[in-house]
């Protein structure tokens, strides 16, 4: 029942915020604050509770499942399921929720309450798609959270942001009907073969299909997901959607919205079609490692600041994309990690560009510059969040990045070559970021007040999040780690297993722990 | 006839009784609220009627007459329609200072058309219920006779439906001719014909024509043309009626007959009727795009929907009636949802057509906002809305029976539709203009309207959060055999 709760608390939640937003907006504020919270709450006692930190794991596959009839007469469900992967991003669901809350606590004056509604509107949809186990559910909230996102954009979004609420929407509402498409054709090739006609995630894995469809098929969901995460040449929404976006919208669309993107790929599209997603993989990891470059090439070339932390997603994205089609433990867990730490630490550099629009009334680099010296705790906040992005050891991203490296360096070195290029490209716009926003002499007029308790709150606790992941992540770790044997394309793409094996104890490695737990192996390394 | 016999015609006679009775009520005390009271409680009554001819069923009324689960559904689902359309009309006629009653009326004469055109099986009580359906909707469609484009549009339908009906007649006549029978269920039967040699070609033109003239009823392209203007210059809930009722009856028709035949191995046939779903698709969509008076878009998007049912029409196996059946209810709800709100908006031009008048009506009218934008996002086939149901089940009968490329172009084309749905929604979410406050100030809204309205967005998402019930009913009913 918990499972339940999780997505019709924050339901309730958006309705009850509506509902008193009307007459006393300041209470909406506070009552999603307080959902949010439970949420939260509630989130980390499962995690305590199951996963093992206290008490043993749980027998099977699932930490909680939980399943009532839908829609009988096709086999669909209300089919719930948690487990390691989906507990870390249901909690970065509510975590990031409570920031964006925190974030528009000033900012949005016109409409309180449906703003509100919104927001917990596409958490719940959100949690709903990190915990659905039937297809047809899956796809019912992933479409769920467009018409609330498109809301927030296009109603409390920036001067361009009809048009770019507009795009954002038939970009991934295209890419959604190919999802559909599959999925039924999915659906009916499993019911055509075994007389069994399901939207049951574990029963249609492993549909014996011949290659081609099952290609056909992979090519369905991997549109759906490739707009969303986003994969390079159908990227283009998201700078538009982004920058428009109200600083809530952004840091729920680069925070959530892409992990949804990449969570698609991870649950959805390798565990059902292994060997399609083996064919392509050459080709996704290439895509990945075009995302990582171009990404950072484009974000290096924006004057707008909100473009700019936008194509750095794009970058961070191709790290996840490479991860999943690596498809070695070391890989999936570093993508993982990226899932989380680039959460948070764009999403706080999302708030900040908001903080700092809402002071100077721009978001243009070069009308900037010179700020630390009258925002001195926003300054090294700033400073803070960049060197997370580009990937500085202790901090959260760096762990993720390397994992993603070590892991593609065992099956294709020169895609892990390439991918390293970004660590440098990284360096480079964030530190250039800085150095247009911060450093320098103080060129405007007046003083701009520095952070606020709220905001100082806000920028401490992902710093301290990020800090936690960097230092620490083996909790992280060793929760997504059972989660990720469905996912294991173990040996990867062209090499045969022997070389892998082979690389990794030239690496140090043992290797018979290697597609095992990497929990062992990094021990040692550190 | 027997007591079966009209224990199975119950909802017709009581249609019919209701017909009566309103035209009494008028004569003797002319009151806008009793007859709508009457037209409700007839409508209702004949809904209740369907179970006890339900027990009926299926049965063969005359040669004429087929009532069996098919008919009761459409039936059922029709007179629902018809008791929203009728429900909307009279919140919209209240406010409105001319002679209101006749108007149901012709809504009952129409509805009792469109309900016997389901259960026809013969050419002979095809085209009766089709004349009475159509007549009954040149008064309706130019009621207001004060408003220039509605007696436009009255007019236009007139001798576009005469010219209709004419092909149909004549290609029932030259289909008589070669198979000597006018039963719909033996004309395309091998040993069914004159004592003469058969005459392919005659029969494939009486076929043709008998399509033109339900493809204007249905206003698939290249039978399009008329829409948009009638749509226009017709009252909202008229349109409304028209969009559900009057298609719906001629849709239902038309699955009826090929869940007759196996019209679908018929190569001309298919190829031609793939390419009318086709094309319908795309230039509906394609031609909504180009609007922006609301009233008109939902005429285009109209055609693009039915181009969408199509599909479920040429996807052969059980799955068909219940994706059609299904898609019909789904979209019955929204249309009559969105042109409702549209009928209940007040505006300075009488009804709110131009987008520009949609502007702000979160802030002016946040229910009505709200449930149009229900209305529209369940056109466009998004999740927790009817739409969405109805939309994957067409997807599931398209590639069950292998049609993929209908299925690709569905997918394609609703691509294209989100964006003048879409456009809908975000004027409403805009800030007011300048020139609403004096609006602000307009009639109030009619409470059984309101309550159609609600009931309606409630329908929407029901049908589209918990199916199962609805599913149930097509499939003891609609999706049973079919008796001649």
């Amino acid at each position: 029942m918990i499972l339940y709760f999780l997505v019709l608390w924050l339901v309730l939640g958006a309705f009850l915020a509506w509902w008193v937003g009307r007459s006393r907006p300041d209470l909406a504020r506070w009552i999603s604050l307080f959902f949010l919270a439970v949420q939260t709450a509630v989130l980390v006692g499962v995690w305590i509770g199951y996963s093992g930190i206290r008490t043993p794991a749980p027998e099977g596959r699932w930490w909680l499942e939980i399943s009532r009839p839908w829609i009988p007469q096709l086999g669909a469900e209300f089919h719930f399921g948690l487990d390691g992967l989906s507990l870390l991003l249901c909690l970065l669901t509510s975590l990031l929720g409570m920031f964006s809350v925190g974030s528009s606590w000033k900012g949005i004056r016109e409409q309180v309450g449906f703003f509100h509604f919104n927001i917990l509107w596409v958490l719940a949809a959100l949690t709903g798609i990190f915990l659905a186990l039937d297809l047809l559910l899956f796809y019912f909230f992933w479409e769920l959270i467009l018409i609330p996102l498109y809301l927030l954009i296009g109603i409390w979004g920036h001067e361009n942001r009809s048009y770019a609420a507009l795009k954002f929407f038939i970009f991934t509402q295209a890419g959604g009907l190919f999802l559909l498409l599959a999925t039924v054709g999915l659906y009916l090739v499993h019911g055509d073969g075994t007389g069994i006609f399901t939207f049951n995630y574990m029963q249609l894995i492993g549909t014996a299909m011949p290659a081609s469809t099952a290609f056909a098929l992979m090519l369905g969901f991997g549109l759906a997901f490739a707009v969303k995460l986003p994969v390079v040449p159908i990227h283009t929404w998201l700078p538009d959607a982004h920058a428009e976006a109200p600083t809530a919208g952004s840091v729920i669309l680069a925070g959530l919205v892409l992990k949804a993107g990449a969570y698609g790929f991870l649950r959805f599209l390798i565990p059902l079609f292994p060997e399609a997603a083996k064919t392509a993989a050459p080709v996704a990891m290439a895509l990945g490692v075009i995302g990582i470059l171009y990404g950072a090439l484009l974000a290096f070339a924006q004057t707008d600041l909100k473009r700019m932390i936008a194509y750095t997603s794009v970058s961070h994205m191709g790290f996840v994309l490479l991860g999943a089609f690596v498809g070695n433990t070391f890989a999936l867990q570093g993508a993982v990690v990226i899932i989380l730490s680039h959460g948070l630490s764009t999403g706080a550099l999302f708030i900040m560009a908001g903080a700092l629009q809402d002071r100077l009334h721009t978001r243009d680099l070069k009308k900037m510059g010179g700020l630390w010296s009258v925002m001195p705790r926003m300054g090294g906040f700033g400073l803070f969040f960049a060197l997370a992005s580009l990937g500085l050891p202790g901090l959260g991203n760096f762990v993720g990045e390397l994992l993603v490296l070590l892991g593609t360096y065992s099956i294709s070195p020169a895609a892990a070559v390439f991918a390293t290029l970004g660590f440098i490209t990284a360096m480079v716009y964030s530190l250039w970021m800085v150095q247009r926003v911060f450093a320098g002499a103080y060129a405007g007029t007046g003083k701009p007040p520095d952070l606020d308790p709220r905001e100082f709150i806000l920028f401490a606790a992902q710093a301290l999040a990020l800090i936690g992941l960097g230092f620490y992540p083996q909790p992280v770790l060793d929760t997504v780690l059972p989660a990720l044997s469905d996912i294991r394309l173990e040996s990867g793409v062209n090499q045969p297993q022997t070389t892998a094996s082979n690389r990794s104890a030239a690496a140090g490695i043992d290797p018979e722990r290697v597609g095992d737990s990497i929990s062992a192996g990094w021990e040692e390394r550190r | 006839m027997t007591t079966a016999d009209f224990t199975a015609l119950l909802p017709y006679l009581v249609l019919t009784g209701a017909v009566l009775a309103v035209l009494l009520a008028i004569t003797i005390f002319r009151s806008h609220r009793l007859a709508a009271g009457l037209t409700l409680a007839g409508l209702a009554l004949a809904l209740t009627a369907l179970p006890i001819a339900a027990s009926a069923a299926p049965r063969a009324v005359t040669p004429l007459i087929a009532v069996d689960g098919f008919t009761l559904f459409f039936v059922g689902l029709l007179l629902c329609a018809a008791l929203a359309s009728a429900g909307l009309a009279y919140g919209y006629l209240e406010r409105r200072r001319i002679q209101r009653e006749e108007f149901y009326l012709l809504l009952l004469t129409a509805t009792l058309g469109g309900c016997v055109l389901p259960a026809s099986a013969h050419f002979a009580s095809l085209f009766l219920s089709l004349e009475l359906l159509t007549v009954s909707l040149y008064g309706m469609i130019a009621y207001l006779r004060t408003e220039p484009l509605g007696v436009e549009a009255g007019i236009k339908y007139l001798i576009l439906a005469a010219v209709s009906s004419a092909f149909l007649l004549f290609g029932a006549a030259l289909i008589y001719a070669d198979r000597g029978t006018l039963a719909l269920g033996r004309i395309l039967l091998p040993e069914t014909a004159t004592a003469g040699p058969p005459q392919p070609a005659m029969l494939a033109a009486g076929l043709a024509m008998v399509l033109v003239g339900i493809g204007f009823k249905l206003a698939i392209v290249p039978f399009h043309m008329w829409i948009p203007d009638i749509y226009q210059g017709a009252p909202a809930p008229v349109a409304a009626f028209m969009a559900t009722v009057s298609k719906g009856a001629v849709f239902a028709l038309l699955m009826r007959i090929f869940s007759l035949y196996d019209l679908r191995s018929v190569a001309g046939v298919y190829a031609g009727l793939a390419a009318i779903a086709v094309l319908s698709m795309f230039a509906g969509n394609w031609l909504a795009l180009l609007q922006t008076n609301v009233k008109r878009m939902l005429a285009y998007s109209s055609i693009a929907h039915f181009g969408y049912l199509m599909v479920a029409l040429l996807a052969a196996g059980a799955s068909s009636v219940t994706a059609g059946a299904l898609y019909l209810a789904a979209y019955f709800t929204a249309i009559l949802a969105a042109f409702g709100a549209v009928g209940a908006i007040p505006s300075a031009a009488g009804e709110a057509q131009d987008l520009e008048a949609y502007r702000g009506l979160f802030r002016r009218r946040p229910g009505t906002a709200f449930i149009l934008t229900a209305a529209l996002v369940s056109l466009i086939g998004i999740p927790l809305t009817a739409g969405f149901i109805g939309k994957a089940y067409l997807l599931l009968a398209g590639l069950g029976s292998a049609v993929w490329l209908l299925a690709v172009v569905l997918i394609v084309t609703s691509a294209i539709g989100l964006y003048y749905y879409l456009r809908v929604i975000l004027a409403m979410a805009q800030p007011p203009g300048a020139e609403d406050k004096s609006e602000q100030r307009a009639a109030p809204e009619s409470r059984l309207g309101s309550l159609v309205l609600a009931a309606l967005a409630l329908g929407i998402l029901w049908l589209g959060l918990y199916p199962a019930p609805v599913l149930d009913l097509i499939q003891r009913t609609a999706g049973g055999v079919l008796v001649f």
